[in-house]
């Protein structure tokens, strides 16, 4: 019956020839060959995120009086509205990290050079993108701690001279965080960023098809050295293969760890009820939230916290535009990309924990 | 041995271990699927009006009229008959959920979709209604008039 399917289409889109580049399509295959799995974990997880969104739409509903009440519903009433929603959100927190994992790999094995830049340029907008999911979605619950979560972080928003005042009221809905503020959020997490990621990800992956893998630089030139050492694996079916394991086994991660640790819904947002002590944003903003704590508060005659946003502003420009400072010939780099790249994880890193411990 | 057998593999421990690992996949995407089937249905909604209501105040009905009332979810008729009695029954009609109101130019129930006619007594006299409506316990208390489940017997 396959067969005649198979053959049924072929007749009509070529089949075959559409599905050539996925048959001849190779995987390098080397002792790093692990680090080529990311991309595909993190693309799974959203995959995911996709799914369980759609579940928790069915009972969600926005708005400052129902939206806390809606998730707790969720969470007591629907049989395994808990598990969904705990998926839901460890499986973004999980996402986020292996696309911070997978931009690092692609930093370390030097992936983003000539001619894969736009490939870089596309991924890092992602990871951004990814960021913007978990802002917007972090309020949903309406919680307190998303609460002031969503104030702090529209407020520093506001801090960007001349167009930053305009961007907080757009973002909130008003001058305050209000139901308002939850209802752009709701729009921004369920309709504009999947549509844009979505579309991120088509060029993103199209790039990586046309391209091929990267080859880390020294393989690279044993390789061309010695071309009997070389060694790849089809993409259809083993490297396919191996990926599917490691999704499958993503999933009984992530099954796991919402069965064990299910995500907490908090206490209900009260605007009129003081910020609770010690609060701090999602793991994944601490570094840029302690960066901006350590900041003093006039730094000559600008403000402390408006430098701050402007040099973290500054920093995801140039970070988007890593590639192109990378120069043709390998000796006169001398890996100070990797340098930064070192200075950047050892900085995320450490400032995270710094904030994690921070009173 | 043959060439043959010797290429082959054998047969039966392949077919074992092919038969675990489908059988162990299947099943995991099984318990996937289960969870989420379960979650689309939506959960009953409670009941929250409990086995008792106040239906009415004693001034409220005049001889021979009726009112409508909350009965947790769900409407619910209470009648007080030309000889001052009162009658409560289930508002909703057991032939496709309409609300019933009471005629007091026939002194029956009558639900307006399909024309069906319930007697006082809730039974189901003409029409399509293939069941009688439930019947309340009706009582006093002061100056409210209580509703209540009947208990089963």
């Amino acid at each position: 019956m396959f067969a005649t399917l198979r053959h049924w289409l072929d007749e009509r889109l070529d089949w075959d020839d559409l599905t050539a580049p996925l048959r001849h399509k190779t995987v390098p295959n080397h002792r790093l060959s692990y680090w080529y799995f990311l991309g595909g974990i993190t693309l799974f997880l959203f995959v995911v995120q996709v799914l369980t969104g759609i579940l928790l739409l069915l009972y969600y509903r926005a708005g400052a009086n129902e939206a806390f009440e809606s998730v707790q519903y969720i969470m007591t009433q629907v049989r395994f509205g808990w598990l969904i929603r705990s998926i839901h959100s460890w499986s973004a927190n999980l996402m986020i990290f292996t696309a911070f994992a997978h931009m690092f790999s692609v930093l370390f094995l030097k992936a983003y050079r000539k001619p894969r830049e736009l490939t870089w340029v596309s991924g890092v907008l992602l990871l951004f993108l990814v960021m913007g999911f978990g802002f917007s979605g972090y309020l949903l619950p309406w919680n307190t701690l998303a609460f002031f979560a969503t104030k702090v972080g529209t407020e520093i928003t506001g801090q960007v001279p001349i167009v930053g005042k305009p961007m907080m009221i757009f973002l909130r809905g008003g001058e305050d965080v209000t139901g308002a503020t939850l209802t752009r959020f709701f729009g921004f997490h369920v309709a504009v960023l999947p549509g844009v990621a979505t579309l991120m990800i088509l060029l993103h992956l199209l790039l990586v098809q046309r391209l091929g893998m990267s080859i880390p630089p020294k393989l690279e030139v044993q390789w061309t050295a010695n071309p009997s050492a070389k060694r790849e694996m089809k993409f259809f079916p083993n490297f396919l293969l191996r990926e599917l394991m490691a999704w499958y086994v993503g999933l009984g991660v992530l099954g796991a760890l919402a069965a064990i640790f299910p995500w907490n819904l908090g206490v209900k947002a009260d605007p009129f009820v003081p910020a609770p002590a010690g609060i701090k944003p999602e793991w994944y903003f601490l570094f840029m939230f302690q960066t901006l704590k350590l900041i003093p508060s006039k730094v000559w005659f600008v403000d402390g916290e408006v430098l701050g946003v402007l040099a973290f502003g500054l920093v995801g420009l140039l970070w988007i535009l890593l590639p192109f400072f990378e120069s043709d010939q390998p000796s006169r780099t001398k890996g100070w990309i990797t340098g930064l790249a070192v200075f950047a994880l050892v900085y995320i890193a450490g400032m995270s924990v710094y904030g994690h411990l921070a009173k | 041995m043959t060439a043959d057998q010797l290429t082959q593999p054998e047969p039966t421990r392949r077919r074992v271990i092919e038969i675990f690992l489908g059988g162990g996949l299947l099943a995991s995407f099984a318990s996937f699927l289960y969870p989420v089937l379960r979650y689309l249905v939506p959960p009953a909604v409670a009941d929250l009006g409990g086995d008792e209501v106040v239906a009415a105040k004693l001034a409220e009905l005049k001889p021979n009229s009726s009112k409508i009332f909350r009965f947790g979810s769900r409407p619910g008729l209470l009648i007080m008959n030309s000889d001052g009695t009162y009658r409560a029954l289930s508002a909703t009609c057991t032939h496709l959920g309409c609300t019933v109101q009471y005629r007091n130019d026939l002194r029956q129930v009558w639900c307006a979709c399909h024309n069906g006619i319930y007697d006082l007594g809730g039974r189901n006299v003409s029409g399509p209604p293939p069941r009688p409506l439930d019947v309340f316990d009706v009582h006093l208390r002061g100056d409210e008039i209580v509703v209540s489940r009947k208990r089963e017997a």
